[in-house]
This record gives C-alpha cells, structure tokens and sequence, in this order.
C-alpha cells in the first residue's frame, strides 16, 4: 500500500532532484566540455572562481537586481497593492488584483515579447513612441539602464505573489481592530502603520525570505528580454551559470557555479519548517488501521 | 462630598443634530476623496500592465500600429503562420520554422503529459499522507516541504546531463518527467490539503459499512476531491503549456519544439520587421492561459499562506 501510494513520488523526486544535486557536487570536479570530454580536476573549478574576470560584475549585477526587484516590487509594490486593494470595495480590488496577476500567468515567452516591444530601440517602440510625443530621440533603454531593464521586467511578474499573500493577510486582520483604531481618530494611514502592519508581520517575513531565493535563482525573464547582454551587463548570477553551463557547454565549471546556489537553495529550504507553521501540517491521521 | 467642578472650556455639551450632520458629511466627503485618491493611484501604477496588453491584442488584428498604441485597418494576415506554410522570410532562411499544428501537438503531448503525471501521482501521495500513519511520516513531509522550497532551476545543469546520459534529451518525455517531477511537491501539498478537508466521518461511515481502505478511497473521497484534482490537472497543463528554459535546453530537435520555441523563433526572425506576425502568434499561444485565466482568477486571488491552499 505504502510503495504503491508513495513509490512514485518518491521514485520521481529522487530521480530529479536528489540524483542532480548528487551529479551537480560530483560535475563540479571535473572539467567536462561542451564535447563531454573531462577529467577528474579536484576543486580547480572552485579555485578558478576566484579568478574568473567576469563574476565580480556579474555579482554586482545579482546584488543590485535582487535588492532593488525585491523592496521596489515583489515586497514594497506587492504591499501597495494588497493596502490599496483592500481600501476600495471588494468587487473593484479583485480586477486590480487579477491585473497584476496576468504577467504571472502569462507564458513567459510572450511576456518576454512585450517587453521588446517596450525598450525596442528603434522608433517603433512603445517608449520610443512616447519619447517622441516630447520631441526626444530614439533610446535602447537596455544599453542605457540595464540595471533598469531588469529589475522592471521581473518587478511586474513579481509583485503579485506578495498582493496575493498579503491581500489575505489583510483581509484577516479583525475588522474590530480597525474600527477601534478609526473611532479613536486615527487616520488611515496611522492605521496601515499601527495596526495592519504589525500584524502581518510575519506573512510580510514570509514573502521576503520566499522571494529572495526565488530571485536569486530566477533568470528566465532576463534571457528572453536582453540574452543576458550588452556583454554581460545584464548578466545575474543564476543567468550566468546558463550562460557558461548550457550554452558555452563549460559543464564543469558551471556545476561548480550551480552547486554554490544549490546550497543555498538547500540551506533555505531546510530553514523553511520554522516559517511555514509545520506542526499544523503533521497532525497525525485518525485512522490507524493498517 | 467635595462638590467637582468642571472648568467652562472642558465642558461638554451634547452636539445639536445639524452638527452631526454636517460631520457625518464631511467625513463622507473625505472617505470619497480618499477613495478617489485609491482608483486614480491604482489606475496609474496599473497601466504600464493594462497598456502593452492591449497593444498585444490590438497589434494581432490590425495592419498598422500608430503612435505605439492606435491600431488602424483590421487584418487576418497576421495569422496566416495558422494556414500558410512560408511566411516569407526576411533573413532568408525560409522554411526554418516548423509547421505550427506540429508544434501545437507536440506543446499539447508536453501540457497534457505533464498533467497526467502530476495528477497522477500527487493525487496518489497525497492522500495517503493525509489519511494514513507510518513511520517516518512526519520526516517524509518535512523532506516534501524541503524540496517544496527548493528551487529546482538551479539542477538545470546536472539535469541536462542526467537527461543526456538515460537517452532522453531531445524528447518530448524527458522534459516532461524534468517538469512533472520539479512541481510535484508543490502539488503534493495542494492534493494533501483537499483532503485533510474531506470529513472524517464520511470515510469512517464507509469502512463501518465493510468498504476496504482502497474502495473507500476511490468511492468516497476521490470524488470528493474532485476540485483538488481539476486545480492541479489545470496548474500542471499550463506548467507544460508556458515551460520555456527547459525546452530550450533539453529540445534541440526542430521537429520537436513547443509554442515557445516557436514564438522564440518568430521573435528572432521578425523583430523589428512585423510586429503584427509576433503579437498574432503570442495571443494565439496565450489562449489556454487566458481561459484559464479568466475562469479561476476569483480563486486564484485566495491563495493562502501555508501551502494548504493554492
């Protein structure tokens, strides 16, 4: 019963996720190539890290779209939108919110176009267009803010996962609470700042840990919108472990890039139990009878 | 007893009822503002959203697209990647693109495979981690819940290896494991959820009446789990219907490329040649998301913190 129940999620998620990071630790001490060629090279991937002219910049990149997606979009936008959602009748909140929720839903690839059509350097661009209703010349927005490009294009994919947990958040923040802040006179934002945010506190520390590793490991958005160029200006982390892995074919030396966000994903994972309120989730089953 | 005396100016009197009204509307003219305030924000910070959109939809229909966003003289000819087999190139690569009712078929296979096996097998796992006891069982969850966080982009490399070396790259059914399996645990507690909603008294009242475990859970709480299992059949559709990175890493055959692929591949030759074509193929690849979109975005909204609920 147990093996015919749990034997293929088990046998699954081994399969493709236990067996890569093993394979992962193992690629990282190679040097194998794009002509699955390679030998056993002890930890001169990891050496090479330190070497490798190129990470300085890309780390840059990873810190400065990270920091700035996550308090601009997915945590302070996210916010923003759950608060004012909320303040406005129930009926008007949801089309704003389900507005926000289409780029999440729409396939990633087609999101990736709209944003060409968006920072197309040339005139035919919706920002172009709109440069040239106040008589300025054509910009590529991508050589000019890649930093920019980048922390918009997963800012407005990113945002509606904090709306969405916040939005219930609020929404269960008892309505007595409110009103005895509001017949004491005190302003609506006094009362987002008194009563509301202390306490979704910790659904507001949830969507900040989740979104950070989802960040950091998230690339998808930045290949389809800038290929990661010009150079490697738009280049982030998890992007340039593609980069050099996938389409370099440096396999070796891209397991050892992968396996450092691979402990990090783990170590983040691991860490998961205190925050997802866990003992809930295991309470024991009523029947025993096998 | 001492008698208290109130000084004049802290003295309260009751307020006549034209004071109250007068109140009454001033802070309904306040809420008004504010509420005005709120829709005119909201409408601002939602039209970078709202507008490209638009232009999508506009772009796929029309001839021209002036000024960015006015689309003028309504066209098909756009669609015709639907029915003609030469597109008429620009970089002089004709016939690079693969006929798009095979790329349908094959994004369907990978969509409607990768359903399939989430459903599958979360519905199985699911609810025996629900309703029965065994050693262990509070370690295989937190493992779930691990790998639930875990972010598995990050395998991408050792996964393409792996595909590489058990002969599956290149098919359709590697990168339908790849993606079946990376979302099943997320799935896992979707299905656990549904049914530590199910009432226990309905599967007790089953096996009181001689049903085995097995019969009780296929005639009595399978069908009762029916809204868990269409929300993670129609999840896992569309985790098939949108995957871009995985097919693009483990698919190098033409003849088996996906919508992604495909539209990735209209991008490449027509950027900045013919919008109209591009924006006609993304709505076309957009529909299943969009039904899906518009049918189940009340609960979509509701999602909870947890992971009960999804």
């Amino acid at each position: 019963m147990l093996l015919l129940f749990l034997g293929p999620f088990v046998l699954l998620t081994v399969l493709f996720f236990v067996m890569p990071a093993i394979i992962t630790a193992f690629l990282a001490l190679t040097n194998l190539d794009a002509a699955f060629q390679g030998t056993y090279v002890g930890l001169d991937n990891f050496r090479g890290l330190f070497a490798d002219p190129l990470l300085p910049r890309v780390l840059l990149n990873t810190v400065v779209y990270v920091f700035f997606t996550l308090i601009c979009f997915n945590t302070g936008l996210g916010l923003v939108l759950a608060l004012l959602t909320t303040h406005i009748p129930d009926r008007v909140g949801t089309v704003f919110r389900a507005i926000w929720l289409l780029p999440r839903l729409t396939p990633m690839v087609v999101y990736g176009l709209l944003w060409l059509w968006f920072v197309d350097p040339t005139k035919y661009g919706m920002l172009n267009t709109a440069r040239s209703w106040f008589g300025l010349a054509p910009l590529d927005l991508i050589s000019a803010s890649p930093w920019l490009v980048i922390v918009l294009v997963n800012g407005f994919i990113g945002a509606s996962l904090g709306m969405v947990i916040l939005t219930s958040a609020i929404k269960s923040v008892p309505e007595d609470y409110v009103r005895a802040a509001r017949v004491d006179g005190a302003s609506s934002l006094a009362i987002v700042r008194h009563v509301i945010l202390p306490l979704i506190r910790w659904p507001l520390t949830f969507v900040l840990v989740n979104q950070t590793l989802a960040l950091l490991t998230s690339y998808e958005y930045i290949l389809l919108v800038t290929g990661g160029g010009p150079f490697y200006d738009t280049t982030v982390y998890a992007l340039y472990v593609f980069r050099r892995a996938i389409q370099n074919g440096d396999y070796g030396y891209g397991a050892a890039l992968a396996f450092i966000l691979v402990v990090v994903g783990a170590v983040a994972a691991l860490s998961y139990w205190r925050l997802l309120n866990f003992e809930r989730m295991i309470s024991a089953p009523k029947i025993e009878a096998d | 007893m001492e008698q208290v005396t109130i000084p004049a100016g802290q003295l309260r009197r009751w307020r006549t009822p034209q004071e109250v009204a007068a109140l009454a509307q001033r802070a309904r003219r306040r809420e008004v503002l504010t509420q005005t305030m709120i829709y005119v924000l909201l409408t601002l910070i939602s039209l970078p959203i709202v507008v490209p959109y638009l232009w999508l939809v506009a772009a796929a229909f029309s001839e021209r697209v002036s000024y960015g966003i006015i689309p003028s003289g309504f066209t098909l000819n756009n669609w015709r990647f639907l029915w003609v087999a030469n597109l008429g190139f620009v970089s002089g690569t004709a016939g690079r693109l693969p006929n798009i009712w095979q790329v349908v078929a094959n994004s369907l296979v990978l969509a409607v495979g990768t359903a399939a096996i989430v459903v599958v097998v979360s519905t199985l796992a699911g609810y025996f981690i629900s309703r029965h006891g065994f050693s262990r069982r509070a370690g295989f969850l937190k493992g779930a819940l691990a790998l639930q966080a875990f972010p598995g982009i990050t395998l991408l490399v050792a996964l393409f290896i792996l595909l590489r070396s058990l002969n599956l790259l290149n098919s359709m059914l590697g990168v339908i494991l790849v993606i079946a399996a990376l979302h099943l645990p997320f799935a896992l507690f979707v299905m656990k959820g549904f049914f530590d909603g199910i009432p226990w008294d309905i599967e007790m009242s089953a096996l009181i009446d001689g049903a085995s475990r097995l019969r009780a859970w296929y005639t009595v709480l399978l069908p009762q789990a029916r809204n868990g299992i269409a929300a993670v059949a129609m999840f896992s559709f569309l985790w098939g219907w949108t995957d871009y990175i995985y097919v693009l890493t483990f698919v190098l055959r033409r003849s088996s490329w996906t919508m992604a692929l495909y539209l990735n591949s209209v991008i490449g030759e027509y950027r900045f040649a013919d919008y109209g074509l591009m924006a006609a193929v993304g709505v076309f690849y957009m529909i299943p998301s969009l039904l899906f979109f518009l049918f189940t975005q009340r609960q979509l909204l509701q999602i909870t913190l947890g992971g009960t609920k999804a």
